[in-house]
């Protein structure tokens, strides 16, 4: 009845980790529907409360096409630069990693401070979220994804940290893979945003 | 400094408030005076507060639930007796405390009782059912619980500063806004819902992925064992449902703490989307609570029979078929706020819909025990139990299903009773027999049978007694949430439920009596065999309790009833009674023990008390930990150790030997 012991720690915690790191795209992916369920939500209450301007200001007084068109181009092509880092990352470029999260970061920032920029000229005007239902709901549904932006910007900074300190090793190759899948989903919903919040919106 | 706490949140209002705070306090001090007794901090933390074994987190989420069972029965008791006696009369309690103390039973009772329940079961059980040796994410498991626990603390910190919501645990706007509920209980309701809904959906993610992902080899979706079948489904309803409460709770939140206008009276606010997302989430909540319970009894009713569960796969469907409608009857919990007819006729109809597949169940349970050899122990009687009583709660729920009839008996005791029918006689029946089934695989010890039984009657007789004249008294115009009548044939009816609860009462009395006698006896009441039921299903095949790998070989599956196949084949059996694979022991991967979860459920705590009071440095210090925490513990990529081959030879032959004396 004796139990015959083989063993090769190594290959166990290999093998394990590869099953973490599969599992985790897996987790990541299931996170990110849920997510998408909250924006889901947050555009619907945003569809409600448009015209419920409650005499305050709309979209048409609100919004300009130039600063969006300009915040949308920096997102999008912040997208095209992940793509770069994720293509570096899977020939194993520590450099082109590192260089091309930097400019992923630039842009977002940039994108960061449009937005920024926007809510504060519009408090500025006495159009801040308390103002109305509908700027309540544009705050909020804008604001969450500039959240999202911004967590993703402290992410970024963290893994270039981690690339920098200790190369593309597999587990984070693993991160940046799921960083990627954060960051073009934030950008879906940014074109969600532009076609329901600022299209309609702009005279 | 301390935003808006001041001595003035301290319950000097009312001598009940008060003796409701010194109670929470003194059990904290005397929770805190038995570890200091026995010197048990370090055993504590090491073991149980930084484990991430699934076991142990899944019995640390059941103890949350009894202990916050026992809070929210209080309440219960507390509002039985005030209507018993509120006739003509203020009762004891003041309003606007008897509203506290509804809104505090539901909000504990759903929340903080029927979800770690549900979450401690699918924890302890679903890993060893589907012969994995851990869930996905160990540490993001963890969190849940500490996230769990945050909201729990939030619930009981209130009683002793500040009041907690006077708006129901549906929280409904505008009552819920500012202008109408100035005070801190609606946030203490916001803050204490939103971290334990994002623990919620974190294990929602867990479990999903560990039932995908880590199933033993052999195990197709049409071979797991019903439980996981009933937990997956309600993980997947976690994951998609619970977005929607975070939204409602937080965009009232939003109204409330920046001033906001989503739910106002005014400036455009529409306190209709507020109900809508709630019982978006809602309504699905229903089944989350419920449909492990149907999976416990699956497989409480296949074992004790010694029968397969009749119709496995029509079961399976059903539950698939529940989980889908489930979001598609929302609007049924307002059909009387302003829907037009042919909405209301399409919700109508879906819910009555929803009952045909859980009248399936109910044949599937009582064609399993036809011809079986039934054995009758605790377990078996909540399940009989429950296939009476929930019968007839699925029955006045289709009552309300049609919007006329709705009409009525909306918000009466009618509904009351209905919904406590489905969640005493339907979900909580299911956790006591889940609880008394798996009590020996996750401790090593049977609970006691003779108190279980006890315990049994008293419940059931108790709920019957509690409930059956609330259905009565909705018939008669009785609104719910009434501090005080002046109907005086209301009041016999309501000294029956009073009487009811206290048999309710005398059930919780013996449960506890069952778990000091079982504890006492537990050596006679040991299990050696890690199969003290003649189960049918993987979990069986491990140690009573498991080991930190559960099983030493994954083992390979032949069918949905694996260890009663084995034990028909007669394979396995060495020495006799004992199920092993013997193949050689490999070494095994697990994951290290981490302090973050707990420490992460400690600053949301704060994180959250802080936003409830203003406080606003201890807010950002506490968010700032929380991310601090999660950065630390993405730089750590030593989370893993092995446990040695020859280790888990010595343990697999010391529980070999033990159980062959």
């Amino acid at each position: 009845m004796a139990l015959q012991a083989t063993g090769n720690a190594a290959a166990a915690l290999a093998a394990a980790r590869t099953e973490q790191e599969d599992d985790r795209a897996l987790g990541f992916w299931l996170y990110l529907m849920s997510d998408a369920v909250i924006f889901a939500l947050l555009f619907a209450t945003y569809a409600v409360m448009v015209v419920r301007t409650a005499g305050g200001p709309d979209g048409h007084a609100l919004f300009h096409l130039t600063h969006t068109a300009i915040e949308t181009t920096l997102l999008l092509l912040s997208s095209i630069t992940f793509g770069f880092a994720a293509i570096a990352a899977k020939a194993g470029r520590r450099e082109g990693v590192l260089a091309w999260l930097l400019v992923t970061f630039a842009l977002g920032v940039g994108f960061v401070g449009m937005e920024i920029a926007e809510f504060h000229a519009a408090v500025a005007q006495g159009a801040g979220p308390e103002r109305s239902g509908f700027l309540s709901a544009y705050f909020t549904l804008v604001g969450t994804h500039g959240l999202h932006v911004t967590m993703g910007l402290v992410w970024i900074g963290i893994l270039w940290v981690q690339v920098l300190l200790r190369g593309v090793t597999p587990q984070a190759a693993s991160r940046l893979y799921r960083l990627s899948l954060f960051w073009h989903f934030l950008d879906i919903v940014w074109i969600g945003i532009f076609s329901v919040v600022y299209l309609p919106g702009i005279r | 400094m301390l935003g808006r706490l001041t001595l003035h949140a301290l319950p000097f209002y009312s001598l009940i408030a008060l003796g409701g705070a010194l109670v929470t306090v003194l059990a904290g001090l005397a929770v805190l005076g038995v570890v200091a007794w026995f010197g048990a901090w370090r055993y504590l933390w090491q073991e149980w507060l930084t484990s991430v074994d699934h076991k142990r987190i899944g019995m640390m989420y059941i103890i949350m639930a009894l202990v916050m069972l026992l809070r929210g029965f209080v309440d219960a008791i507390m509002m039985r007796t005030q209507q018993a006696v509120a006739l003509n009369s203020q009762g004891y309690l003041p309003p606007g405390h008897f509203d506290q103390v509804f809104s505090s039973h539901g909000t504990i009772m759903i929340f903080f009782v029927a979800m770690p329940f549900l979450t401690g079961l699918i924890n302890i059980v679903v890993p060893q059912q589907i012969g994995a040796r851990d869930v996905a994410f160990p540490f993001m498991n963890s969190l849940s619980l500490g996230l769990t626990a945050a909201g729990a603390g939030l619930v009981l910190i209130s009683l002793v500063l500040g009041k907690f919501s006077a708006a129901g645990w549906t929280a409904y706007p505008p009552y819920s806004e500012l202008k109408f509920s100035p005070g801190v209980g609606v946030d203490y309701w916001i803050w204490a819902v939103l971290i334990s809904g994002v623990g919620s959906t974190l294990t929602g993610i867990n479990f999903v992925v560990t039932i995908v992902a880590r199933r033993a080899p052999g195990m197709h979706l049409m071979r797991m064992p019903l439980f996981t079948w009933t937990a997956f489904c309600t993980v997947i309803l976690m994951v998609f449902a619970f977005p929607a409460l975070t939204v409602a709770s937080a965009l009232l939140g939003l109204d409330r703490t920046l001033g906001m206008h989503f739910f106002t009276n005014g400036h455009g606010g529409d306190m209709m989307n507020y109900i809508n997302m709630f019982w978006m989430w809602g309504h699905p909540e229903v089944y989350i609570v419920v449909l492990p319970s149907f999976g416990v009894y699956s497989e409480v009713v296949a074992t004790f029979s010694g029968k397969p569960l009749f119709g496995y796969k029509s079961v399976v469907f059903a539950t698939m078929a529940i989980a889908l409608l489930s979001f598609m009857v929302w609007l049924h919990h307002f059909f009387t706020m302003g829907a037009s007819a042919n909405v209301n006729a399409f919700f109508g109809i879906t819910t009555m819909i929803i009952a045909v597949p859980t009248g399936v169940k109910i044949f599937n349970w009582l064609l399993t025990m036809y011809r079986g050899r039934i054995r009758m122990v605790a377990a078996m009687y909540w399940t009989v139990g429950f296939i009476v009583t929930f019968t007839i709660g699925g029955m006045t729920g289709v009552l309300l299903a049609i919007a006329p009839v709705d009409y009525l008996m909306h918000n009466t005791t009618f509904l009351v009773a209905h919904f406590h029918n489905m969640l005493i006689g339907g979900a909580l029946f299911g956790y006591f027999a889940g609880y008394q089934y798996w009590f020996p695989k996750a401790t090593g010890f049977r609970l006691d049978e003779t108190w279980g039984k006890r315990a049994f009657w008293a419940w059931f007789v108790g709920f019957y007694l509690a409930f059956m004249p609330l259905y009565v008294l909705g018939f008669m115009g009785m609104p719910r949430r009434l501090e005080r009548y002046y109907v005086p044939s209301w009041q016999p009816l309501l000294l029956v439920a009073e009487l009811g609860a206290l048999t309710i009462l005398t059930g919780i009395i013996c449960q506890i009596i069952q778990l000091v006698v079982s504890v006492r006896n537990r050596a006679a009441l040991r299990d050696t065999t890690g199969d003290p039921w003649d189960g049918r299903t993987l979990e069986w095949m491990t140690a009573s309790p498991p080991a930190a790998y559960n099983f030493a070989v994954l083992p390979h599956v032949h069918g949905v009833d694996e260890l009663a196949l084995r034990k028909e084949s007669g394979s396995h059996m060495n020495p006799p009674g004992i199920y092993h694979d013997l193949e050689p022991c490999r070494d095994i991967v697990v994951p290290n023990n981490t302090g973050a979860g707990p420490l992460i459920g400690a600053l949301a705590f704060g994180l959250g008390f802080a936003m409830v009071w203003y406080i606003w440095w201890l807010a950002i210090l506490a968010g700032l930990g929380i991310w601090g925490l999660l950065v630390m513990r993405s730089f750590d990529d030593n989370d893993l150790h092995v446990i040695p081959a020859a280790e888990v030879e010595r343990t697999e032959t010391g529980r070999l030997s033990a159980a062959a004396r």
